[in-house]
């Protein structure tokens, strides 16, 4: 087994549509709730992670200037993130395709985390 | 919560206030979606709300003015805090919802705005469900909402309970309330979860008014009491086809014993303190009809009874229908057709489905089927909704074929 990282990415509009009346936000919640708790049951799930709020702080080069996010440029931003443990990544892959984060146009990203095997 | 925070910032401020609350539900919704519900969900939401409140004052303490009352207080970091955490305590909040309730009634907006506020600031409900709940458009419904704001906003503070117009003022909440429950239970609104859904909220905010001294009179417990006893009749109302039953044959099996057992505590309640009212004789009523197995087993004498004296308490063409059944129940419908056609202004019942019906009802029961036909035609005609108009068609159906 192996551990990655999901980054859950979406729009803003897509985050409107699943959060923005409150029957929609009511579905997305269960709809979230029980992948997370399918992942759990499974032993996929590592540590359930955090959301991240969508405002944020970007410091950037030599200058160490400091601007702020939201990072507007970006067409997608992470929303939150967990991580997993699965066999390899193409597992990582396969179990991610039952991810909430999907509807609509989000994604998840995923990553191997480095470990260092002593 | 909305009630909380309007105390901080001010009726003004109310849009504000809803703001802050739905931003505390997103919030909610985004961390629970992944670390899963909480054990004490409302805690996390008053706490989240409770922070952006404060985040809010400190930002904007100089561009806007919040609650007059505590304007001083909000204005240094010394007291701002303990201000803002006070007014989510378990208590104030309550004394807030109570003010916030006596706000909406408030003597300049019709009874309908009345319970539109109502339903839209204390109960959570958005303007689809509400103008679902009373068939009017939304368009309508939204316009009702903005305007009663517009008065709550002129008014500067919530409503006080020590003010002098306490009491007039509590008949008023009383009688949205009822409204309220009784557009669940018998309103000219579409079947489905949102009725029941309103007849739930009224009981909520009723237990509401018992929590406060100075609400807790005996005119709300036996409003509480009232609702308790019809709505454990709610189940056995609608069958599964979602028909209207009559009273005559619901299933009393069905109906929710533990309702009726609360209910008549309500009522025992309620006859402490020498106020008697109207919803005392109508929820003695009900709990005569509630102990009662059958309906030959009924005590019609003391329904009877007690109908006179709603009758001289607070005469209405309505009650003195439901006498003239129950007179028709003890004396048969002779009797009963002799009292319907007496009603001192029935014409005010022209549009009433209910009237035709029950003289279609005891027309039939004297075997005069062509007439009890006709007038289960007119009330037909007159049926506000498809359940009621199904039930009244198949009474029309049953003259047609004997």
């Amino acid at each position: 087994m192996a551990e990655f990282i999901y980054l859950y990415r979406n729009s803003p509009a897509a985050r409107q549509a699943a959060m923005g009346t409150p029957d929609a936000a009511q579905k997305s919640m269960q709809r979230w709730m029980a992948w997370m708790r399918d992942m759990e049951t499974k032993g996929h799930l590592k540590n359930a992670g955090q959301p991240l709020d969508q405002s944020g702080k970007v410091v950037r080069g030599p200058g160490k200037s400091i601007t702020d996010g939201p990072f507007v440029e970006a067409k997608d931003v992470i929303g939150g993130y967990s991580i997993i443990e699965a066999k390899d990544i193409a597992h990582a892959a396969e179990l991610a395709k039952a991810c909430p984060a999907l509807e609509g146009d989000g994604s998840v990203e995923i990553r191997p985390v480095m470990k260092m095997d002593f | 919560m909305t009630a909380s925070l309007t105390r901080l910032f001010g009726v003004h401020n109310l849009a504000l206030a809803e703001d802050v609350v739905q931003d505390a539900f997103c919030r909610a919704m985004e961390v629970w979606k992944i670390r899963g519900i909480p054990p004490n969900p409302s805690a996390w939401l008053m706490t989240t709300a409770r922070n952006r409140a404060l985040d809010l004052i400190r930002r904007e303490r100089t561009a806007r003015t919040f609650a007059p009352e505590l304007t001083r207080l909000l204005e240094t970091e010394w007291t701002a805090a303990a201000v803002v955490d006070e007014a989510f305590t378990t208590q104030v909040a309550l004394d807030e919802q109570l003010r916030m309730m006596f706000s909406c009634c408030h003597p300049d907006l019709a009874e309908d705005a009345q319970i539109a506020l109502v339903l839209n600031i204390l109960c959570g409900f958005g303007a689809p469900e509400i103008a679902a709940a009373f068939l009017t458009g939304r368009a309508a419904i939204e316009k009702r909402i903005s305007r009663g704001k517009k008065v709550l906003a002129a008014c500067r503070t919530l409503f006080d309970l020590a003010d002098a117009d306490f009491v007039p003022r509590l008949s008023a909440v009383h009688r949205a309330v009822y409204l309220l429950f009784s557009e669940g239970y018998h309103g000219a609104s579409v079947e489905g979860a949102v009725r029941v859904e309103l007849c739930d909220e009224a009981m909520r905010l009723a237990a509401l008014l018992r929590e406060h001294p100075a609400t807790a009179t005996p005119a709300t417990w036996a409003l509480s009491a009232l609702m308790a006893l019809h709505a454990a009749r709610l189940p056995s109302r609608l069958d599964p086809a979602g028909e209207l039953h009559a009273l005559l044959d619901q299933d009393r099996s069905a109906w929710d014993h533990a309702l009726i057992a609360e209910g008549r505590a309500l009522l025992e309640q309620s006859a402490r303190g020498d106020e008697l009212t109207a919803y005392h004789l109508e929820a003695a009523i009900a709990a005569v009809h509630a102990d009662s197995r059958s309906l030959e087993d009924t005590d019609w004498d003391a329904i009877i009874a007690i109908y006179d004296r709603l009758l001289a308490l607070a005469p209405s063409p309505v009650v003195a229908l439901n006498r003239a059944i129950a007179v028709a129940q003890r004396d048969g419908a002779d009797r009963g057709i002799a009292e319907l056609e007496g009603i001192a202004d029935r014409e005010r019942l022209d549009a009433y489905p209910f009237y035709p019906a029950a003289l279609g009802e005891l027309e039939s029961r004297r075997g005069n089927m062509a007439r009890a036909g006709e007038q289960f035609r007119a009330a037909v005609r007159l049926a506000r909704n498809e359940p009621e108009r199904r039930f009244l068609e198949k009474r029309v159906r049953s003259c047609e074929d004997r």
